[in-house]
């Protein structure tokens, strides 16, 4: 049975497209059929994540369009062969597609891939009723500030409302030095706030800046982030995997301006 | 190094997490109008089911008590007059 999950956030600029690329490509290099949408019309990023902008001829709008079959949106990735992206259209504007038309889609997608991933636009106006109109599962990304726990907050409400049989919420960039001082919130205060199962922590590494550069998910690989990566598809997939303590991993420097910090 | 924070004593980490609960707690109040008619229609038909009641003038609110401290959730009050209690 396949599943449809949504990465959304409320707020813009907290990983969603990240998240939605190394999600895709960690479950597809674990075998599953894979595809991703970008369902931000208008503003598409995915392609440019995910390294495949320059393979683009039809995208969303023209499959809802009727303009193309779905078979001609859909891009198959440089690395994984059960990989694939529907790109979404950067002329259009939201209101050119309906959430009952994505529904309609998202039922003939789901006979020929085990997991279908939405790229949710930030907001909470039509793109994203166009994105939860057809998933049946969350993944709510934030970050430990104030402003992207309140916008989570509001979407976890919103996806209540509309029977989401799963949200898991993923704590993104995350500063363990920041943390020790005492000037982040945890992982387990946001958990606490927003009360709905934790499925993985990523902590705030430059490899990710990296790797959206080159247009490499970073998902496998041995920095931190790629490791958080990996073990949020494990979770995803229902496997039970303990939490990195990353705070091990923190440089020395920092352990000793830690020290200067506490008070 | 930062000396003013030595002499500070609530963490920042800490002011974030209060306003947070308190800012929650009326964005999760504001829920739509039409919703909570909705709720209060539903609670009445239920309790209709029991007693005889009147349902014009019910009210029903949700209040932020007992969010200091643990509790985190806001609860839902409900006012409803019952005219007779053996239906």
């Amino acid at each position: 049975m396949s599943e449809v999950i949504v990465v959304t956030s409320g707020k813009g600029g907290v990983g969603k497209t990240t998240t939605s690329a190394n999600v895709g490509t960690g479950l597809a290099a674990m075998g599953k059929k894979v595809i991703l949408i970008d369902t931000d019309i208008g503003l598409r990023n995915l392609d440019v994540v995910m390294g495949l902008e320059n393979r683009i001829v039809y995208n969303l709008v023209d499959v809802i369009e009727g303009k193309c079959r779905v078979k001609q949106a859909l891009i198959k990735d440089k690395r994984h062969p059960s990989l694939y992206l529907m790109p979404s259209a950067q002329t259009k504007d939201k209101s050119s597609v309906k959430p009952q038309q994505m529904v309609k889609m998202i039922e003939q997608l789901k006979e020929q891939f085990d997991y279908i991933i939405l790229d949710c636009p930030a907001g909470i106006e039509q793109g994203f009723q166009n994105a939860i109109a057809g998933a049946d599962r969350a993944l709510v990304v934030t970050t430990p500030e104030v402003s992207a726990i309140r916008d989570a907050d509001r979407i976890i409400g919103l996806l209540e409302a509309h029977e989401f049989k799963k949200i898991d919420l993923i704590i993104n960039r995350l500063r363990y030095d920041m943390v020790k001082r005492g000037e982040m919130m945890t992982a387990a205060d946001v958990v606490d706030i927003l009360s709905i199962p934790l499925i993985g922590i990523v902590p705030d590494d430059e490899n990710v800046v990296i790797a959206t550069n080159q247009g490499e998910p970073l998902v496998g690989n041995s920095t931190m982030a790629g490791r958080a990566y990996q073990n949020i598809c494990e979770r995803v997939l229902g496997r039970d995997i303990p939490f990195i303590d990353f705070e091990k991993t923190i440089s020395f420097w920092t352990r000793v301006t830690g020290i200067f910090h506490k008070n | 190094m930062d000396f003013g924070r030595i002499f500070r004593k609530k963490s920042s980490r800490d002011i974030a997490k209060d306003r947070l609960k308190i800012l929650l707690i009326s964005d999760r109040v504001n829920c739509s109008p039409e919703m909570m008619e909705m709720i209060k229609t539903d609670i009445a038909k239920v309790i209709s089911k029991y007693m005889k009641i009147d349902a014009q003038s019910m009210e029903i609110q949700i209040t932020k008590t007992g969010i200091k401290g643990r509790g985190k959730t806001p609860s839902l009050y409900a006012s409803i007059p019952i005219i007779d209690l053996n239906k």
